[in-house]
């Protein structure tokens, strides 16, 4: 096991190390960094110290070996929008992006498990029916679109909870049920069919010949064995969320994470601060895919690491 | 004086007129029509027939484990006299389950939680049934894996389903079936999931448990061989009914009914060449619609009008019921000679 997610972090090295030099090489050769971080109004001087403190005036090679060298220290250089380091401020933003996708998921995976169950116990029955229903008018609904939908019931109508912003735990309640929405439709239909699947399995029969409680031989038995599938799903979805959704819902309700703060980033020309972020979600999906093979081990005892 | 006095036991297991309807897209399937056995203590009963013909519904009805589509349309199961089919029997008869009844299902690649070391499998039926602490059903498990056979039993209590082979899975199978000590071990088709050598001695392990433990077994099989060996009665089904049922060595003596005819015809001898293999004609009727008269009908050589009323199970022997108008006639006449021929080799 040890040997196994040694491999594993030497594999997300490689994809990190890979993202990171697609950033640099899109930064550098597709468009003039330059250009894009300094105002229109920048002198012709201005420009030439700007490129030569960026190190725009050596060559790819040297500028890739100086950046590479950079990355390792999580040295991205300095924000121009913010003044201060780009890690500083992704470091100052990620916390609320953790704490809003922890948030969003939780809520999907606490819902799903009990709604999926409660389908699967009656398939095609009236509750069953009704999860299905409304799981597919949940993936079929647009986030920004729901977003404001919530905005507008629940803060601009009834006045119970903030548009927007962050502070306290009213202010979590909109964008994490938004978030929320999407994935927990998904898990939900998901854990209903693999459920009834696994219901019609003989060793489900054998659980029921032994004479054991209902809730044993669902919940032992059945739920254990198709819990693999769920967490696939639900590590799917986090790195979906991480990797785009978080962007919109975050921008939506003025959210101050990371992905709100990526098209912060985006629209003030911010190469560095851009650099850092990408680099900081490569670096959290690879973690998150090794902790979900591990967890996947723990599970179901046939899956081999090696 | 006494004897007369005394209320007569009832057996330990009694089908009586039980059917099994499994209602379809296409219509009622009528699964079992009114099929009635019964299992003494200790004894062992074989179920045999063609493929489809109601055996592992039998089972399963016993066992509380027909699902939706399926129902009893009919009938009863009764333990030791008290109805398992009547819901306010349900507390007793889930009490049965995998303590006084175990079953022991045909795949053992798919009949055991792949997630479970197999150690835990036998034991939860131990602390549910037993009320034996995890320790102690442990320790059970390893004793009972001793039991049906399995080397080196205090490892292998910890092995996952995948890390055995199908044999091994089987007798896994048989010691979370006799954990509790049952007085009735249902076995469907516990051997044809497996390779002729293993076949053998999952059988020789069942014929000695019963031996030991005195437990009453239900053999369910497709293969007359795997029945002759093992059992005291038989009981032929087809389409959903009982058509024969006579003591073992009766029955390959001299099968009363056209289809038990046609079975042992039929059944493959080691020895064998290939142009004595045959089979019965035909195939069984659909059970959506289901023949009037006898099932059979169709594909028995003697059958004629007098056929086309349901031919009612009634006494042919001492200990004997077969549901045909004319039992013991040989119905494939000039083959008699093979049927013989099979009877002598197997006693
Ligand atoms: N789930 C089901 N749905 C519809 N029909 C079923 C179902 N299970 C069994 N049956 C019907 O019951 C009949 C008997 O099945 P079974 O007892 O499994 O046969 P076998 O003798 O081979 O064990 C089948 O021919 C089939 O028509
Ligand atoms: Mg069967």
């Amino acid at each position: 096991m040890g040997g196994y997610v040694l491999r594993r972090l030497w594999h997300g090295f490689l994809v990190v190390f890979g993202v990171t030099a697609i950033v640099f090489v899109v930064t550098r050769l597709f468009g003039d960094p330059v250009a894009l971080m300094l105002p229109l109004s920048a002198s012709a001087e201005q420009r030439a110290a700007f490129a030569a403190e960026i190190g725009l005036d050596r060559p790819l090679v040297v500028q890739f070996a100086w950046f590479a060298r950079d990355v390792l220290t999580l040295d991205f250089g300095m924000s121009l929008w913010q003044r201060r380091p780009a890690m500083e401020v992704v470091f100052e933003r990620l916390p609320a992006t953790l704490l809003l996708i922890g948030a969003a998921l939780g809520t999907a995976m606490l819902l799903a498990i009990p709604l999926g169950i409660a389908a699967a116990l009656r398939p095609g029955g009236l509750v069953d029916r009704l999860v299905v229903t409304l799981g597919l008018v949940g993936l079929s609904m647009p986030q920004f679109w729901l977003g404001l939908l919530l905005i507008l019931v629940f803060a601009v109508n009834l006045r119970i909870l903030p548009t927007s912003g962050s502070g306290t735990p009213a202010h979590l309640v909109l964008p994490a049920l938004t978030l929320a929405l999407t994935p927990l439709a998904r898990l939900t239909i998901m854990l209903r069919s693999a459920l009834i699947e696994e219901l019609a399995k003989p060793y489900v029969k054998t659980a029921r010949a032994k004479g054991l409680s209902a809730g044993r031989v669902f919940g032992v038995h059945a739920l254990r064995n198709v819990l693999v599938g769920f967490l696939t799903l639900a590590g799917w979805e986090l790195i979906v969320i991480l990797a785009g959704y978080t962007v919109v819902v975050e921008t939506v309700f003025a959210w101050p994470g990371l992905g709100l703060t990526a098209l912060q980033a985006i629209q003030r020309g911010d190469l560095f601060l851009m650099q850092a972020i990408v680099f900081t979600i490569a670096i959290l999906i690879v973690v998150i895919n090794i902790a979900l093979d591990v967890a996947f081990k723990l599970v179901d005892p046939r899956i081999s690491l090696e | 004086m006494t004897a007369a006095l005394s209320p007569v036991e009832p057996p330990l297991l009694e089908i009586d007129a039980l059917s099994v309807t499994f209602d379809t897209r296409a219509g009622p399937v009528e699964a079992l029509r009114s099929v009635s056995l019964v299992v003494e203590a200790g004894e062992t009963l074989g179920l045999v027939g063609e493929s489809g013909c109601g055996k592992s519904v039998t089972a399963q009805a016993v066992m509380g484990l027909v699902d939706v589509p399926g129902r009893i349309s009919g009938g009863d199961v009764r333990w030791r006299g008290r109805s398992l089919v009547d819901p306010r029997n349900a507390r007793f008869a889930r009490s049965l389950r995998g303590r006084e009844i175990g079953m022991v299902f045909q795949d053992p690649m798919t009949s055991l939680n792949p997630l479970m070391p197999i150690g835990a499998q036998i034991g939860e039926v131990l602390t549910r049934h037993l009320g034996l602490t995890k320790a102690q059903a442990r320790a059970r498990a390893v004793d009972l894996l001793a039991a049906v056979g399995i080397g080196a039993p205090r490892t292998r209590v910890d092995l996952h389903p995948h890390e055995m082979s199908g044999g091994m899975r089987q007798r896994v199978m048989i010691a979370m079936a006799i954990a509790c000590e049952p007085a009735l071990v249902l076995a469907d088709e516990p051997t044809t999931a497996l390779d002729v050598t293993v076949q053998a001695q999952i059988l020789d392990l069942l014929a000695d448990l019963q031996q030991r433990l005195g437990i009453a077994i239900v053999l369910v099989s497709h293969d007359l061989g795997v029945v002759a060996g093992l059992c005291h009665r038989v009981a032929v089904m087809y389409a959903g009914q009982v058509v024969e049922s006579a003591g073992v060595e009766d029955l390959f003596a001299r099968p009363a009914h056209p289809y038990t005819q046609g079975l042992l015809r039929s059944a493959p001898r080691l020895d064998d060449a290939p142009e004595r293999l045959v089979g019965i004609e035909g195939a069984p009727p659909s059970l959506l619609d289901p023949p009037q008269g006898c099932g059979f009908l169709a594909r028995c050589p003697i059958g004629d009008a007098a056929c086309a009323v349901p031919p009612p199970a009634r006494p042919v022997g001492p200990g004997r019921l077969a549901a045909c108008v004319r039992p013991f006639t040989p119905a494939w006449g000039d083959d008699r000679s093979v049927i013989d021929e099979r009877a002598e080799a197997r006693r």
